[in-house]
């Protein structure tokens, strides 16, 4: 019932509206970057690099997503580290 | 004093090369004497549109690499005698074009011409900030949907960094032009409207290319939209625009929706 009713107000005001708000938050960021470094993509490649280190990276295994709002962007990595892991340390 | 206008827009296919030949055409129905160059080495298109593909001698790259003299490549336009089409190579060799080639190149054109107006192709790669290198003025071609938008804005972006005018700490002037718009389906909010578009650009207005049969019509016989119907509804939007690039004052033409009566819905295919 009430997605019907979403349907049919959304319906009425057009698509128009979301483009608009989509593009000013990308632009809004985009444009950030021009003039900065970008800090997720310098901290996903430094992350990376300091992981792969002490361990060897399968790609299958690493799990990066990125979110960027506008107020606040979250950076995830998600990494799957072997548990022979501590072993290989112990030995070294 | 001659100007150096480049027609840019980062994204393919929103109406550069057919804003070039028609803001080319009908600055030099106003009297300016007109150079309108393709920047598209290797998928130039200028020619086509310009209805000169069979009368291609030489190009851009001849010029810039000395096989040819400025002279023997510019092409004269047949309807209109102070408008004239330097065209790009078909060769596939982008990096024919140096910086130091466009430079010179440029600089002749501005002592012959009022107005040398620099087709880019499409992307942000060397083409595109070449054909931009040396402009004094820019016209950022953009549809009224989103990945053009945002295109657009990064042209812009560049526009303000990439170019000679922009690391010598001047000005460049930049205006933008809608092209396919839709007032119709705008006032719907299907489609983005003029001042959603304004408002993210932030940049002036050059004008409003009514989305239009007259523009394929055009292109199909290879003639300027300016020249082929200089009463259609694009003809009239592009005349306006070149009149500001001029400098004059013209009143903004929101293109209005053509209602189509009953029969002509009933009819209207047929009768094309």
């Amino acid at each position: 019932m009430s997605m019907n009713l979403l349907r049919l107000l959304r319906r009425r005001t057009g698509s128009a509206p979301v483009a608009r708000e989509r593009l000013q938050i990308l632009l809004a960021h985009e444009r950030g970057l021009r003039s900065q470094p970008d800090l997720l993509g310098i901290l996903r490649e430094e992350i990376l690099a300091v992981v792969s280190r002490h361990v060897v990276l399968d790609p299958e295994k690493v799990v990066v997503r990125m979110d960027r709002g506008e107020v606040v962007s979250t950076l995830e990595v998600d990494i799957e580290v072997p548990n022979s892991f501590d072993k290989k340390m112990a030995v070294a | 004093m001659a100007k150096v206008l480049v027609v840019t827009s980062g994204k393919g296919g929103v109406g550069k090369t057919t804003s070039t030949a028609a803001l080319g055409a009908a600055l030099a129905q106003q009297g300016e004497k007109v150079v309108v160059v393709d920047f598209d080495v290797g998928l130039r298109n200028l020619d086509l549109i310009m209805g000169a593909e069979r009368r291609v001698v030489f190009d851009l790259i001849n010029v810039a690499q000395g096989v040819a003299k400025l002279s023997q490549a510019l092409i004269r336009d047949k309807r209109l005698e102070n408008l004239w089409l330097l065209p790009a190579s078909q060769t596939r060799d982008k990096d024919a074009l140096t910086e130091e080639g466009v430079r010179d190149i440029i600089a002749d054109l501005r002592t012959r011409f009022d107005w040398v107006i620099c087709d880019s192709p499409a992307g942000i790669e060397r083409g595109a900030t070449l054909a931009m290198r040396y402009a004094d003025e820019a016209v950022v071609v953009t549809n009224p949907e989103v990945s053009s938008v945002r295109d657009a804005d990064r042209i812009i972006g560049m526009l303000d960094s990439k170019t000679v005018k922009a690391e010598k700490g001047e000005q460049l002037k930049k205006h933008v032009l809608i092209t396919r718009y839709d007032t119709g389906r705008a006032a719907r909010g299907e489609m983005l409207n003029i001042d959603d578009i304004l408002e993210i650009l932030a940049i002036p207005l050059l004008g409003i290319i009514p989305e239009s049969q007259d523009v394929l019509k055009a292109s199909n016989v290879g003639s300027p939209v300016t020249l082929n119907d200089a009463t259609s509804m694009p003809a009239r939007a592009y005349t306006d625009a070149a009149r500001r690039l001029s400098g004059e004052t013209v009143t903004m033409m929101v293109p209005t929706e053509q209602r189509k009566g009953f029969m002509d819905r009933l009819f209207g295919r047929r009768a094309a």
